[in-house]
């Protein structure tokens, strides 16, 4: 017993020295991609004129892929303007990393991580689910939060602290219904979602509202958490005469999805939303048959110095290539995360201060001009006011997508 | 006699100690409003710490009830995630405010559910209605977990060990589907998560300003979980809780000594199932919604873990291992996600970094070499371990004298990798736990005596 | 027609992946009484030494040859490598998380297999950085032929005959050789068979080897069909597997097959049902399916009668 006891204690000991560690770890730098000059500029972390961003991110789990890309965007956004001018003063931007899991019930934990870093506001994150599960902590603690491309309407509803720089769900929906509409002639869509995923259906249910308010049927359908079988949907699609799928799901399911669909022999064009925007969906429609629309933030090509910056980014920086998915095909993420970045660098100028309050009630009236278009918040919500999104399509080279369509909703 | 006697003591240890915590607690929470910005920044009502303490309280109040059923009932149920998921959605369901239900059944046009506890108390913001309705739909949220138990526990507590696991992992699963279904949507909100339901940051005192002037956030998961566990120590010293036990012992001599394995088994599985229940509740009320999603087998893996690691039969076991745990996998090892990088090979956090990283691998490889010292086999895991400690130490030499500035490895996910490691040597060395089936308070007062046996000599 | 013929064929095939990985829980279990929960996760390790072998092999070899025949190499060489590397993951396993606990508390040896499978699945979360990976093609497994009016992979018309061949290589070997006898000894009475002087401890091992050669076969063959792999790939296919071994009665590899191809016939029908949300049912349907045998024949469809001894 005498044992046991002792064992305990000197178990605790060994954890109370992790913990002492950690404190010892204080000066990490964000990230694993940091530059040598972001690192060295961080040098003098224990100098006062810092002020520390916090980054909301899915860095494992089901969204990992579209979290890390997000992030990317941001640091090569840090990179590029490493410092911001508050009230004459010169600051140093620190990013601060913290992973979500892609999990709501790890959200919280995260976001009361950054909070207890001290940060002065926050972006992210990648996915809807996960930004609604962590608004209420960081408008506890009266942090604003920039969503950068979560897109369900509950993020910001009812949150004052969460603004946002993408667009919304209702307007995704229903540019995807328009599309399909004009495009295909479509009369049957199938949809196919993850059960439990806020995203995939809150998105159904808006295609659903605007496609059959234009006259046409839809057929939906649900496969649960972890599934990777979706021959049986795929057929039933084909067999329902479908006449386009409509599937936004999260990447790992995109891309099983393309791939048994293009051993299928699947001919029904595939409708995606934001989150198919990534290299790896690419990847897996490489050399089929496959007709893959993706709705999206940006386009490549649509501001060339960024490309070439961010190309050049993702080429050079210390483990960007491999967390971009291998190669440096631009994401609408990272180009919205770059967005994201910018538009608080102007609000911390806009308010003067690195006070979270004084961000916060100067964030409403900023207004910026980013890669993926004018940026300005609306009076209700702090919703972006955005009434364009992009179409392209997959040319099924494996690396690269070609735009199709700007779509407006008036 | 001597049984009896021992028991006293440690209830009145019990009860003392739960005292002690609960002011701990609040003063604590409360410290940095006293002193201002005097106290370490790690006291702070922003400080990862309190997060940890919220959490470690729900889950050890899971944990305790799985250990209920596991530990002293001997009965091997893994589906403490679907009780969990059913308290958390009943309480979710009754206590979003009626202003919010269109907002968050917004798929659905509003909810099925037309009221709402605290707004029939007078609304969340009242004491009255936080203190009633919070509390009701606590109580309901044990309750409709205990009911489906016990129509669970109808056909399946005739399962033997392994089978019996897998049939309530089964229904787990099942649960989480039905709440997933879209028809429910209306009262379950489909796969959508229920937000804007009252939580723990309710439980702070504020004035007319909404300036926080007493912080209880922390308090009150305490207070549940230790009412509840309290409760469940008073049921297994109870005559219930040793035909439990004589359950858990031999099931056959159990029944030969009349104890009515039916009932006492169903009896275990309803009260287990109604702390998970308030245990999922309090976890709604932890992570702000209620989502189906997140209730998963991986939850019930994770607390089994904790009840192992903290020793099956151990009620203060399982209680110390959830906040060891809770706090490993969520504050201290989050450093491991990010790249260190010093500003030169001489910076004091460094050296702080190095002389830490030495302590440590030193202090656990003799913790190890220590617990591994009798048996068969003995020399090989000690030669390991301490090849292993020798390897770290030489390492983290090198890296000293390198005059390295970046530590290596260190990246996103790499703390999950170390923490599984962790988990894995705690494991394998401590084959019954941290405590085994003693608890805490037997071990204080066993060391007592033999001291107490020496000064007497 | 097509959708029931077509989604037979997926069934079949599913559940014959599926039987794969059962054959490793319900050896395993028959044995050592233990739930390998790491198993699945083993599954997923195997695909990833399939992705990795085969991308470094085909970089190694165009450097010797050209790089077409490198790509035609590389393929049958890396099988190989995986089917090697993860015997030796499964030995390994066993030695180094099961072995020393041997005289532990059933329930700790279980918790030592949820930390392996966590351990897994953790570092292969930090290796991919999280993202999800691809599966390359295997020649002929991946082509695709035309049956029924719908194209289907021909592994998805190979796995039944492959799986059925294996099994009766395994059953041979169970039934007529020395290691399988001491095998069914060793399952029947663990101590006596340690008294007649069964090396245990090889036996033991032998078991992880054969599971997990199988667990490799069998991950070849389901990352063909569905080949996109992510760090709780194997979560699933595991846990629908280890449903399987229990509903043919734990213990029994007859049964674990059997059930198998049944658990994976019925959820691929689940899936057409004609009801709103039946797919959300589907892995709900597997667990009802199992509950209603079990409450019906306690120890599974062929499992053994269990005796209380006193």
């Amino acid at each position: 017993m005498m044992k046991k006891f002792l064992a305990s204690a000197l178990s605790a000991a060994m954890l109370l020295g992790l913990l002492a560690g950690c404190g010892g770890g204080s000066t990490s730098t964000p990230g694993s991609t940091s530059t040598p000059d972001a690192s060295s500029a961080d040098g003098g972390s224990g100098a006062e004129n810092v002020i520390k961003i916090g980054v909301f991110e899915p860095f494992t789990g089901d969204s990992a892929s579209g979290g890390n890309k997000e992030y990317l965007g941001m640091q090569y956004a840090n990179s590029v303007t490493p410092t911001v001018e508050v009230g004459g003063v010169e600051y140093t931007v620190e990013l601060v990393p913290s992973d979500n899991g892609s999990t709501t019930d790890k959200a919280m934990t995260a976001a009361s991580q950054l909070v207890s870093e001290g940060v002065s506001m926050v972006l992210g994150s990648y996915g809807s689910g996960v930004s609604i599960a962590a608004g209420p902590t960081f408008g506890s603690a009266g942090i604003p939060a920039i969503g950068v491309t979560c897109t369900n309407p509950n993020v910001t509803a009812g949150n004052d602290y969460y603004f946002r720089i993408c667009f919304l769900d209702p307007f995704q929906g229903t540019v995807l219904a328009n599309f399909a509409m004009d495009k295909f002639d479509a009369q049957v869509a199938y949809c196919l979602g993850e059960t439990g995923n806020e995203y995939d259906q809150g998105l159904i249910s808006y295609f659903e509202q605007a496609f059959t308010a234009a006259g046409g049927q839809v057929i939906k359908a649900f496969y649960p958490t972890n599934n990777s079988d979706f021959n049986s949907y795929l057929t039933q699609a084909q067999q329902a005469g479908a006449d386009v799928i409509f599937t936004p799901v999260s990447i790992a399911y995109a891309t099983q999805i393309i791939s048994q669909a293009a051993s299928l022999g699947v001919d029904i064009p595939i409708l995606g939303s934001d989150t198919l925007d990534d290299n790896k969906v690419l990847e897996a429609a490489k050399d089929t048959d496959i007709q893959l629309y993706v709705s999206t933030f940006y386009q490549e090509g649509g501001n060339p110095e960024f490309d070439e910056g961010f190309k050049e980014y993702i080429n050079t920086a210390d483990g960007a290539l491999e967390a971009n998915g291998g190669n440096d095909t631009i994401s609408a993420v990272s180009a919205m995360g770059y967005d994201a970045y910018n538009v608080a660098l102007e609000a911390i100028k806009a308010a003067g201060s690195v006070d979270p309050a004084a961000i916060k009630a100067a964030l409403w009236d900023v207004t910026y001009d980013g890669v993926s278009g004018h940026i300005a918040f609306d009076d209700v919500n702090g919703d972006a006011v955005r009434d364009t999104a992009y179409i392209k399509h997959s040319t099924n080279d494996g690396v690269s997508w070609e735009l199709e369509t700007v779509q407006t909703v008036s | 006699m001597i049984q009896e006697k021992k028991s006293k003591k440690g209830a009145a240890a019990g009860l003392i100690l739960a005292a002690v915590l609960l002011i701990l607690v609040v003063v604590l929470e409360n410290l940095s409003a006293l002193l201002g910005n005097a106290v370490p920044s790690f006291l702070l009502p922003t400080s990862q710490l309190f997060v940890v303490l919220k959490k470690g309280a729900v889950y050890s109040l899971v944990a305790v009830s799985m250990n209920l059923l596991n530990g002293f009932t001997g009965l091997f149920s893994l589906g403490q995630a679907g009780f969990m998921l059913l308290g958390a959605y009943t309480y979710a369901i009754l206590t979003v405010p009626m202003s919010a239900k269109e907002t968050v059944y917004y798929l659905y046009g509003g909810s099925a559910v037309p009221f709402s506890l605290p707004d029939l108390f007078g609304g969340a913001d009242t004491p009255s209605g936080l203190i009633l309705g919070v509390a009701l739909a606590i109580l309901l949220g044990g309750c409709v977990a205990a009911l489906f138990a016990f129509l669970i526990g109808l056909p399946v507590l005739r399962l033997k060990s392994d089978y019996l696991a897998i049939a309530t992992l089964g229904f787990a699963e099942i649960i989480r589907a039905v709440f997933q279904w879209q028809p429910l949507g209306p009262i379950t909100n489909g796969a959508n998560m229920i937000t804007q339901i009252p939580t723990f940051n309710n439980f702070n005192i504020t004035d007319a300003n909404g300036t926080v002037i007493l912080r209880l956030s922390t308090f009150f998961p305490f207070l549940v979980a230790i009412l509840c566990i309290a409760i469940i120590v008073m049921l297994i010293n109870s005559s219930y809780g040793r035909a439990f036990k004589a359950i858990r012992e031999d099931e056959i001599a159990a029944e030969a000594m009349g104890i009515n394995l039916a009932k006492h088994k169903m009896l275990s599985f309803c009260i287990s199932s109604f702390f998970a229940g308030v245990g999922g509740a309090l976890f709604a009320m932890f992570v702000n919604n209620a989502q189906a999603k997140v209730y998963t087998s991986t939850m019930t893996y994770e607390i089994l873990l904790i009840v192992v690691i903290g020793g099956i039969g151990s009620i203060s076991g399982s209680c110390i291992a959830t906040f060891l745990y809770v706090a490993c996998s969520e504050w201290w090892l989050r450093f491991l996600d990010n790249t260190m990088q010093f500003s030169s090979p001489s910076a004091p956090e460094r050296t702080t970094f190095i002389v830490v990283f030495a302590v440590v691998v030193v202090l656990a490889a003799a913790l190890l070499i220590w617990r591994e010292r009798r048996g068969r086999g003995v020399f090989w895991k000690q030669a390991l371990v301490a090849l292993l400690a020798v390897a770290l130490l030489a390492w983290i030499t090198w890296f000293a004298l390198s005059g390295q500035t970046k530590v290596p490895l260190l990246r996103t996910g790499f703390r999950m990798v170390v923490f599984s490691v962790i988990i894995m040597i705690v494991v394998l060395f401590f084959r019954r736990g941290m405590l085994g089936d003693k608890e805490l308070t037997d071990i204080l007062f066993s060391r007592r005596k033999a001291v107490g046996k020496e000064a007497a000599q | 027609m097509e959708l029931l013929i077509s989604t037979l064929l997926f069934g079949i095939s599913v559940g014959g992946q599926y039987a794969l990985i059962a054959i490793g829980y319900t050896m395993v279990y028959g044995i050592l009484r233990l739930i390998n929960f790491a198993h699945g996760d083993v599954f997923m390790v195997a695909g990833l030494i399939g992705i990795y072998s085969t991308s470094l092999l085909t970089a190694l070899l165009s450097n010797i040859m050209g790089a077409e025949a490198a790509a035609m190499a590389a393929v049958p060489l890396s099988l190989l490598l995986v089917l090697v590397l993860t015997v030796a993951l499964g030995f390994c396993i066993e030695r180094v998380a099961y072995k020393p606990l041997r005289s532990a508390p059933r329930m700790s040896v279980m918790i030592s297999a949820i930390g392996v499978s966590y351990l897994l699945q953790n570092t292969a979360t930090y290796i991919t950085a999280a993202q999800p990976t691809n599966y390359p093609p295997l020649p002929f497994l991946g082509d695709t032929v035309e049956i029924a009016g719908t194209s289907i992979k021909w592994v998805v018309l190979v796995t039944p005959f492959l799986v059925l061949a294996l099994v009766i290589v395994l059953t041979q070997l169970i039934n007529h050789t020395k290691i399988g006898m001491a095998m069914r000894a060793v399952a029947k009475d663990f101590e006596t068979s340690q008294l007649m002087g069964i090396k245990i401890n090889s036996v033991i091992s032998m078991t992880f080897v054969i599971g997990s050669a199988l667990a490799a076969v069998g991950s070849m063959l389901y990352f063909t069909t569905y080949p996109t792999i992510v760090p709780t790939s194997g979560a699933m296919p595991g846990l629908k597997a280890f449903v399987a071994a229990v509903f043919g009665g734990i213990g029994s590899i007859p049964g674990a097959v059997i059930g198998a191809f049944l658990i994976g016939i019925c959820e691929n029908f689940v899936k057409i049902l004609p009801f709103e949300g039946a797919t959300t049912f589907v892995d709900a349907f597997t667990f009802a399916l199992l509950i209603i045998i079990l409450v019906f024949k306690p120890t599974g469809l062929f499992g053994e009668k269990a005796t209380d001894k006193v």
